[in-house]
């Protein structure tokens, strides 16, 4: 999912301080696993708003705030409270920010910083995995990504900062490469060790990223 | 051929020493400190190293270079894209400059800029596949080069490195994509060495050293905590700790180091940091 944070409320009360009436906007994805825009984070934005002096003239939960029809739609059941505010603050990724802004003419601020695609550890606990690069080597790697895990993305193994097998930029997160080379060895393969890696094609990356089924299939 | 090639190809004991760019344009210093290098093989140029931002490690190569002075540029894969590498490297090679150190480079993280964004579009071995692609004419697509250069590309490794197998891959990738030569990070453990230098020997690809002028307990816990791929032992920070004149400990110690070279490497190279009248002593 993709893991977002609340910003701090300095910067909201900056981007909030021309406007009166918000209505609140929280996605019931990804942002409500991560506790940065569901219905328990709405609210609490709501009683803030309060204290701010803002009258909030109504708030929704979107399913999902990416999907821009759907976000558009539930929108429309809150027609007259989105009518009546000066601004629509949403709490969803970028994606979701954006849906809104794309389906509306009022002014949108967006309530959250959108990290990163995260898998989730535990409760709380994420961590970034894959960076959707669009060129997988996972089945080479054991199945643990050096463009993502490696923090400089390297592609033939680990750089000359890794200290007992743990990585330069924080000693507590294990060397990416350590962990790809003890995972083939215990499946007694070389996987990509067997080759050396050529420059990564970045185009698959190239932005903004589109991508059409024909007639719904591939 | 540089001097450096043809030194290591003779086998003579090469001293390699390094000096960084300013952090500035006053190259003055940088020209005047370099005279202090006399009887080295040729000098080092770092490359914004430790991710801290200094004057490019071309344009100071390029100055010693014209003014007779044999340099090895550092090229990262922190600060350039592979267009911006290839464009340096040609660049490089109007200068003159010949030896390269090829890196993927410390993060940015460790430096004065960390709100960076780092590159790495390339790591070290892609570096130096690449660059065995210009010496044969063609650049990184396969378009043929109006001009070819001639370089003595190394490579960088830390011999003490643990899991020893999982570093040495890379290191024989890197012989495969053409380094003439490594350079290692700094050596405190002898036996690390010659467990490495017993792994080298088959490939025979010359190993210069890395040899480090410590100064005092403190600079070794400052190393240990700030530079990546530099861990000090324990033993020999205690050394410092009892020494009535650490600079003089520090000395014996990179003497020490370099005898320990000169048994299994085939040169060292000298970090002395600022400390270049020191290098009489340590290689006496």
């Amino acid at each position: 999912m993709i893991i977002s944070e609340l910003k701090p409320f300095e910067e909201l009360q900056q981007a909030l301080s021309e406007f009166d009436k918000p209505f609140l906007i929280g996605c019931a994805a990804c942002a409500t696993a991560c506790k940065s825009g569901g219905e328990e984070e709405v609210f609490k934005l709501q009683e803030w708003l309060a204290t701010q002096d803002k009258d909030v003239t109504g708030s929704v939960v979107i399913d999902e705030a990416c999907h821009i029809m759907r976000a558009s739609r539930d929108l429309r059941q809150h027609k007259n409270a989105v009518q009546d505010a000066d601004v629509l603050v949403v709490l969803a990724c970028g994606s979701g920010i954006q849906s809104i802004s794309s389906t509306t003419e009022k002014r949108v601020v967006g309530g959250l910083n959108s990290m990163f695609l995260g898998n989730v550890r535990r409760f709380g606990h994420y961590e970034e995995m894959c960076s959707l690069c669009g060129d997988c080597i996972l089945n080479e790697t054991a199945g643990i990504c050096p463009v993502t895990t490696c923090a400089k993305g390297l592609l033939n193994g680990p750089c000359g900062g890794m200290e007992d097998g743990h990585c330069e930029i924080d000693a507590e997160i294990e060397c990416a490469w350590r962990l790809i080379y003890e995972r083939l060895q215990s499946q007694k393969r070389q996987g990509v060790f067997a080759r050396r890696v050529p420059p990564k094609n970045w185009s698959h990356r190239r932005k903004p990223g589109r991508f059409r089924l024909q007639d719904g299939k591939r | 051929m540089s001097r450096l090639s043809e030194q290591l190809a003779s086998g003579q004991f090469v001293v390699t020493a390094e000096i960084a760019p300013p952090k500035g344009t006053n190259l003055t210093p940088a020209l005047a400190d370099v005279k202090k290098f006399a009887g080295i093989t040729a000098v080092n140029v770092t490359d914004n190293q430790g991710a801290n931002m200094r004057l490019s490690s071309l344009a100071l190569a390029a100055q010693l270079q014209q003014a007779g002075t044999e340099t090895i540029l550092q090229l990262t894969c922190r600060d350039r894209n592979r267009m911006a590498l290839q464009s340096d490297l040609l660049g490089a090679a109007a200068f003159g400059i010949e030896n390269l150190l090829l890196l993927s480079g410390d993060h940015s993280k460790f430096g004065d800029h960390p709100d960076a964004r780092p590159v790495f579009d390339l790591d070290s071995v892609q570096l130096l596949d690449m660059t065995a692609g210009l010496m044969a004419g063609v650049n990184m697509v396969g378009k043929p080069l109006n001009g070819v250069p001639s370089f003595f590309p190394g490579a960088a490794v830390n011999p003490a490195a643990e899991p020893f197998e999982l570093m040495f891959q890379k290191v024989s990738k890197k012989i495969d994509s053409g380094a003439r030569f490594f350079q290692t990070q700094s050596i405190f453990d002898r036996e690390a060495l010659e467990r490495f230098m017993s792994a080298m020997a088959p490939l025979g690809v010359p190993v210069i050293a890395g040899v480090l002028l410590i100064r005092s307990a403190k600079m070794a816990r400052f190393l240990n905590d700030n530079i990546p791929g530099v861990q000090v032992p324990e033993a020999l920070i205690e050394r410092f700790e009892r020494a009535t004149d650490p600079m003089a400990e520090g000395i014996e110690v990179a003497r020490e180091a370099v005898a320990w070279a000169r048994e299994s490497c085939q040169g060292v190279h000298l970090m002395t940091l600022g400390h270049e009248d020191k290098i009489p002593a340590i290689l006496a």
